[in-house]
């Protein structure tokens, strides 16, 4: 599927496809049992970033231009990247392995204290908005800089407004 | 989308089910999974979807803009805030266990709260930039 997303030059297609890899992607997150990561990919991967993907196509152009440079010197870079990434994960502990390190680390004072601590049943929960608070602010407010950045770039509406106001006085009447 | 019938009567029966559900995510995600980013992100889709079916000048009627992007702020504001509640109560930057009476309860407001925030940010920040996005292309 991702090899059909490089090679389509239909964008709406395109849109449709990572859609669908979002969802296949949170079935997969059901599946490690990580319910939260999946319910969020679901709802931004699949849902909302579909939709602003559209937006982006209405706005835009539905089909992609042909390049005209050839892609092979990237190709081998990702290739020699994404070999490098798998060299590294070689050292990895297994999947599940209770003696990893990320397992012996805080993970057990969470699992077995949050209960007296903090009193809620949700541990994700409990790490991310108490733990990390922290990172949870910093992570709002990423989200609302982005929300600031694409009102900077596209909200513009008030100087539109002055705009075409501007253009009714030159054409000497309004539109009604 | 105006004239499709079945898909404006389908929107119509599964909007209000898609907001009470993200509100259920928003306040149930202390006991189940979910919590403020996923229940504001269901919030935005259901007013998004709203707005695909009925135009995009009755949801701005629905949610003006300019709610929207006080929302911005407001929740993360609130988040903020909240933190400094716990300063001025004599614990540490975002500890919530001066919050309550106990620990436990002041944990479960500051969650609360904060998680409010969060949700309130999410959704506004996604609507805005629908709003954005849409609003451009007429």
């Amino acid at each position: 599927m991702a090899v059909a997303i490089v090679r389509l030059r239909s964008l709406f297609a395109v849109v449709m496809l990572s859609g669908i890899y979002s969802l296949i992607a949170a079935a997969i997150f059901v599946q490690l049992d990580a319910v939260d990561v999946a319910f969020t990919e679901a709802a931004v991967g699949a849902g909302i970033s579909t939709v602003l993907m559209l937006g982006t196509l209405a706005l835009t152009t539905n089909h992609e231009k042909i390049p005209h440079y050839t892609p092979y010197l990237p190709l081998v870079l990702v290739v020699l990247t994404g070999a490098a990434l798998f060299y590294g994960t070689l050292d990895m502990p297994y999947f599940g392995d209770p003696n990893a390190p990320i397992h012996q680390h805080v993970a057990p004072h969470y699992l077995e204290l949050s209960p007296q601590e903090i009193g809620i049943k949700n541990i994700v929960t409990n790490i991310l908005a108490s733990y990390r608070g922290y990172d949870t602010l910093g992570e709002v407010t990423v989200i609302f800089t982005a929300g600031v950045g694409v009102l900077a770039l596209l909200g513009g509406r008030r100087r539109k407004r002055q705009r075409s106001e501007d253009m009714d006085k030159s054409v000497g009447g309004g539109m009604f | 989308m105006q004239h499709h019938v079945v898909l404006r009567v389908v929107a119509k029966i599964l909007i209000p089910f898609i907001l009470l559900f993200a509100l259920y995510v928003q306040f149930h995600g202390d006991y189940g999974p979910g919590g403020g980013f996923q229940a504001g992100v269901l919030f935005a889709a259901g007013i998004i979807l709203y707005a695909i079916i009925f135009g995009l000048d009755t949801s701005r009627k629905v949610v003006p803009m300019a709610v929207a992007r006080w929302g911005i702020a407001l929740g993360l504001l609130l988040y903020a805030l909240t933190g400094v509640a716990g300063l001025l109560l004599g614990g540490n930057y975002l500890n919530y266990s001066v919050l309550g009476a106990t620990q436990q309860s002041g944990q479960h407001i500051g969650i609360l709260v904060i998680e409010f925030g969060v949700g309130l940010t999410v959704a506004s920040v996604m609507l805005t930039v629908f709003y954005a996005f849409a609003g451009k292309g007429r």
